[in-house]
């Protein structure tokens, strides 16, 4: 499972690291870092919940 | 069985993905008042409105998307009772819903100002509303903005982003005092001026004028504003009318228990529903967007398994993007102390918010970096002392 990050569509509004802090991290800078893009199998429905938290659509699960 | 779900904007959607991902197989149906496709509102005051080409109608999913649901769509077609004893659904068109499982997710409707409707005048909640709104800015019009809140603050904003002249007028003697409290609602109201808007605060509207469309509006103080666009931004009440006689219980939104439940069978999210939010022991309606997907994914959960229902506790969020400026607040603003750290002058601050001796709540300004970390705290029941050193590192 490969976290992907739509740049062009974040705008920094946090979401994702509020569910999963360990995977996602914005940046003084509004800048969002996926600190691990390829999280294991056992976070499948954590990351579900984080592509489903963020409000602009940044996020998708690529297999 | 039959689950049906009344509004189909993001609670509503959020509902019906849920139900699905929760395995349930039987008949599923969204009605929605509008004719639209489930669309986000919240860029309908922020990029929708930027200048440039006009964007795409912000649609949640595509009807490919929706039709891979499996669910029967009644667009256009708005509830018009509900029958909680016969456990039926009454649809504008005459037909009869039947459903075992209902969520119950309408949403908030705009307020108007009491009095005539002039072309040019316009409220904004819909995307029609938004299309309205942006092609009178982009024809160059002089705009006033009838209440301070947000989403009036982020059309000043797209106003000024056009260079074109703008006046705010607020009825309180300051804007945004229950959403941020008494101690930063100047901080925020102050970005106007930074901006180019003009502020007026404690001061009506007595009247709208125009031959044929707006062409002023008239103050309370008799003071009159000429006017080519009048947006008109002073709340939404939660859409309840057509559930009166139904036995659910009413009181600015759909009172439900922590499990967002209703009543027998029924549920409800988003910004009609009332819950008691356990995280804050208290009852709360909210208006934000991160609650609304939350407790529709819940409310649905919760109605296919009623004695496995879980509590909806959340910290609220909520955005708002002023010029060129970001907006953070999490939490509650009730506070026996505000603590501002960093110069409310500046580009960047936060505001701390103190219950006792814990962290209630945190309003940011440009700090993305920071405010899910108060979030954060605030659901650990961090101390104050803990915020505080935070704030200062
Ligand atoms: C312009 C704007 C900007 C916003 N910006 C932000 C922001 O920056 N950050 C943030 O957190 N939140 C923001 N919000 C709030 C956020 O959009 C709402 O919290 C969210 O839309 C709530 O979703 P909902 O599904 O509960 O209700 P709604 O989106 O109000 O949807 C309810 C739906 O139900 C339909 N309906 C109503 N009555 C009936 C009926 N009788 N039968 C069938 N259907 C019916 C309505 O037509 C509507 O489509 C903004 C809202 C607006 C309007
Ligand atoms: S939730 Fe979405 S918009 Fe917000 S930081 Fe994460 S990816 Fe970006």
């Amino acid at each position: 499972m490969r976290i992907v990050l739509d740049e062009s569509k974040c705008s920094s509004l946090g979401m994702c690291e509020s569910v999963a802090p360990n995977v996602f991290e914005v940046g003084d800078d509004g800048a969002l870092t996926v600190l691990n893009p390829t999280p294991p199998e056992d976070q499948r429905a954590l990351m579900e919940e984080a592509v489903a938290a963020c409000p602009t659509g940044a996020l998708s699960i690529e297999d | 069985m039959t689950f049906v779900v009344v509004g189909a904007s993001l609670a509503g959607l959020r509902a019906v993905e849920a139900a699905r991902k929760a395995g349930y197989t039987g008949r599923l149906v969204l009605v929605g008042a509008e004719p639209h496709l489930p669309y986000d509102r919240p860029p309908l005051s922020k990029a929708f409105l930027d200048p440039g080409e006009p964007p795409p109608v912000p649609h949640h999913r595509t009807q490919d998307e929706l039709d891979g649901l499996d669910v029967e769509l009644r667009l256009g077609s708005p509830a018009t009772g509900l029958d909680t004893g016969a456990r039926e659904v009454e649809l504008a068109d005459g037909e009869r819903l039947p459903y075992e499982r209902l969520v119950l997710a309408t949403g908030a409707q705009a307020r108007h100002l009491p009095g005539e409707r002039l072309p040019g005048v316009h409220a904004l909640r819909t995307v029609d509303d938004a299309r309205a709104v942006r092609d009178a800015l982009d024809s160059g019009c002089r705009t006033v903005v009838v209440g301070a809140g947000f989403i009036g603050s982020e059309v000043a904003s797209a106003a000024r982003k056009r260079d074109l002249p703008v006046t705010v007028l607020e009825a309180a003697p300051m804007p945004l005092v229950r959403a941020v409290g008494e101690q930063m609602a100047p901080a925020c109201a102050a970005l106007h001026a930074r901006h180019g808007t003009e502020l007026r605060c404690g001061v009506g509207v007595t009247a709208l004028e125009g031959d044929g469309r707006v062409e002023r509006v008239v103050l309370s103080d008799g003071q009159v504003l000429p006017a080519d666009l009048v947006v008109v931004g002073i709340g939404a009440d939660p859409v309840t009318d057509w559930l009166q006689g139904s036995g659910l219980e009413l009181d600015d939104g759909v009172v439900c228990d922590e499990t967002l439940r209703a009543g027998d069978g029924v549920y409800s999210a988003g910004d009609v529903a009332r819950w008691h939010n356990p995280q804050f022991g208290r009852s709360m309606r909210l208006e934000h967007w991160t609650s609304a997907a939350e407790q529709g994914a819940a409310a649905a959960r919760n109605a296919l398994d009623p004695s496995n229902a879980s509590p909806y506790k959340t910290v609220p969020y909520f955005w708002s993007d002023w010029y060129t400026d970001k907006l953070q607040m999490v939490g509650v603003p009730a506070a026996d102390e505000v603590k501002v750290v960093g110069d409310l002058d500046g580009e960047r601050w936060v505001a701390l918010y103190r219950c006792g001796d814990a962290l209630a709540g945190a309003l940011s300004l440009n700090l993305p970096g920071k405010i899910m970390k108060y979030r954060a705290m605030i659901v650990r029941g961090a101390t104050w002392d803990d915020a505080l050193s935070f704030a200062a590192a």
